[in-house]
């Protein structure tokens, strides 16, 4: 197992990048102008508040310590919004536990209720941040440089390596997606980071035929071939000249892609593919709470705190993925 | 066109088996035999004598060469063997499920482009006033939700509330369209939002073009130039997105058949994730391969019969 310090440095170093990133790139002009157009576009500036929200509760829901040697590993979150476990639901801000035939005291308040094994839903719900974040993120992470490397290759040296890579993406992408993915998950088991290999691997396809299709585009342009008449290497050429140019509809794809891997997690759980049943998710949340609605009186908390922050969260990424879209090349604005 | 077509099976070949030594590799490499014979065995530590026999018993006794030539032969000759779990015949399965699953499926189809391509057509009538407007923040508002979502609360609002078609459940006969109907009406929601922004695309970008000023010039009623000359022309994009809602009907049969107690394909997958049966799995994922490149080379046919200007030769 990480030691607890080391866990705590991955979350830091990962908004340092992203911060980085960002400083870079609004010193290029293409990007300074896209950053100016964001911020015209209010709607788009809440979506991107309401993405950092979430960001932020999973980030401190990954910052976590121990208070002793032998101490429970807790988070930030777990820490403020931890509340003792009941015995079974509770409905919002009750003070009794609900359908028992004799209604026992809760031991705490609950915003929200509680769910069937007592747990404060306010709680689970933002312990799913970090779960959908991870999904998302990580899912991308993998795949994106995956798509790249095998994308610009294919478009780039043509002939067999073409043959080759487009032969194994459409392979791959004549499967249905949700029986790959079944498939895979099966074969990999239940988890955090098998759902992310899977999700990546069904991931890669759609934007590594958008890669081929950029570089096949550049590879014909005057800069490239003024580069390789100057004598720059292949790889150099792809790395340095290409891939900048590629940037932009990357970003936006991946950004678009997001929402999606964020749903998926949710239909996964339902197969009863998803992360396991400790690790917090909003999809786990949703299928605990699939025969709640049928139950007299109605079980709804469970089901709407899930529901409602996935719902959000891929709304918000939705919009100003669309935003960063019109805002990077407003020659695809509709 | 018969040439055409019998080029197209051919360039599927190669495609197929690819997609079957995915599947060796997955269901026989990253997860040998062995392996899956401990999944299933109840016992919780079985002896390697049991483990054995549910080898031989199930026909992952022999050398890896061997299982690979039987894995390629079987599924091309479309003989999917026996269950893992239950040893029924798969095949007989897959032929009892195939009729629901179909008219489900076909259902959601049919009915989804239309509800998609009229509601399309009435943002696109009603473009840049806030009627599109409206139509198109709502169609990213229902394109957030999640499907189980649409799925749990479709089935509480209109069964429990409206009482009036069967929550669950499902019999063959004439009466299998009353059983149909929730699932059908809960998919078509749940496909509405993004299918509707699509097709509004779409047809917005035909409606900048030189014919529909024409057409205006001479007077054709704006919403006949929709429907008679944006709608034809619009119809190749219209037909090319039609093929990606081939995946999304195969998810939509896995969650609304195994939530509404269809038993059609996707109930029977669903059961087959439940109880870790690879054999079960592995066939559907060959089956609904079959299915998508199917669809994908009856598109192509669509194009040359939307369009007399593609020839598929």
């Amino acid at each position: 197992m990480l030691s607890g310090w080391l866990l705590n440095i991955i979350p830091l170093a990962i908004v340092a990048a992203l911060v980085t990133a960002v400083r870079r790139a609004s010193r290029k002009p293409l990007w300074a102008e896209a950053i100016r157009r964001l911020k015209g576009n209010r709607v788009a500036l809440i979506a991107l508040a309401v993405i950092g929200l979430y960001g932020t509760v999973a980030f401190c829901d990954s910052i976590a310590w121990r208070d002793d040697r032998n101490a429970p590993l807790l988070s930030l979150v777990d820490r403020v919004f931890g509340r003792p476990q009941e015995s079974t639901y509770s409905a919002p801000l009750a003070i009794r536990t609900f359908g028992e035939p004799m209604p026992r005291p809760l031991l705490g308040k609950h915003w929200l209720g509680t769910d069937g094994t007592g747990q404060d839903v306010v709680y689970m719900t933002l312990k799913g941040c970090r779960t959908a974040m991870i999904i998302g993120g990580f899912t991308l992470l993998i795949a994106t440089p995956l798509a790249l490397f095998f994308g610009m290759l294919a478009g780039y040296h043509g002939k067999t390596v073409d043959d080759a890579i487009q032969y194994t993406y459409t392979v791959l992408d004549s499967i249905p997606n949700i029986l790959l993915l079944v498939a895979l998950l099966m074969v990999l088991g239940r988890g955090l980071p098998q759902l992310c290999v899977a999700l990546g691997i069904t991931s890669w396809v759609s934007l590594c035929r958008l890669a081929r299709g950029e570089t096949l585009k550049h590879r014909g342009r005057e800069y490239v071939r003024a580069a390789r008449a100057l004598g720059v290497s292949h790889s150099r050429i792809m790395m340095r000249h290409i891939l900048p140019n590629l940037l932009p509809v990357v970003v936006i794809a991946t950004t678009l892609s997001f929402s999606g891997l964020v749903l998926s997690e949710a239909i996964l759980s339902y197969l009863q593919l998803g992360v396991a049943a400790g690790t917090g998710s909003w999809g786990n949340m949703i299928d605990a709470s699939r025969l709640e609605l049928a139950r007299q009186p109605v079980i709804w908390w469970n089901l709407a705190a899930a529901s409602t922050a996935l719902f959000v969260l891929v709304l918000a990424f939705n919009v100003f993925g669309d935003a960063l879209r019109d805002a990077i090349d407003p020659r695809l604005r509709s | 066109m018969l040439r055409y077509l019998i080029r197209r099976v051919l360039y599927a070949v190669p495609i197929l088996v690819g997609v079957s030594l995915i599947t060796f590799i997955l269901f026989y490499g990253v997860v040998p035999p062995r392996q899956i014979a401990r999944r299933n065995l109840s016992a919780k530590n079985p002896t390697p004598e049991q483990i054995q026999d549910w080898l031989v018993a199930h026909g992952y006794d022999k050398p890896m060469p061997e299982q690979f030539k039987k894995h390629m032969t079987e599924l091309f000759l479309l003989r999917f063997g026996r269950s893992d779990s239950t040893g029924e015949d798969i095949a007989a399965r897959i032929r009892a499920g195939a009729g629901p699953s179909f008219l489900i499926a076909s259902l959601i189809f049919a009915s989804a482009l239309v509800t998609q391509l009229f509601m399309a057509l009435w943002a696109a009538y009603f473009r840049g006033t806030y009627v599109d407007a409206w139509i198109t923040f709502l169609c990213v508002v229902s394109m957030s939700v999640v499907f189980i979502v649409f799925v749990i609360v479709g089935q509480y609002l209109l069964g429990n509330l409206m009482r009036f078609f069967p929550l669950a459940g499902y019999q063959s006969g004439l009466s299998a369209f009353r059983f149909a109907f929730l699932p059908a009406v809960v998919g078509v929601a749940a496909g509405l939002g993004s299918g509707t922004r699509l097709y509004r695309t779409f047809l917005l970008e035909e409606v900048n073009q030189d014919y529909v000023r024409t057409a205006r010039a001479k007077g054709v009623p704006e919403a006949r130039i929709l429907f008679r000359h944006v709608l034809k022309n619009a119809a190749i994009p219209i037909i090319t997105s039609t093929v990606l809602a081939i995946p999304s009907l195969m998810l939509g049969s896995l969650v609304l058949e195994s939530f509404f107690g269809i038993p059609g394909l996707g109930s029977y997958t669903y059961d087959a994730i439940n109880s870790q049966d690879f054999a079960v799995v592995r066939a559907m994922v060959f089956l609904g391969t079959l299915l998508y490149i199917a669809g994908t080379i009856l598109t192509d046919v669509c194009y040359a019969l939307a369009d007399p200007r593609i020839r598929l030769e």
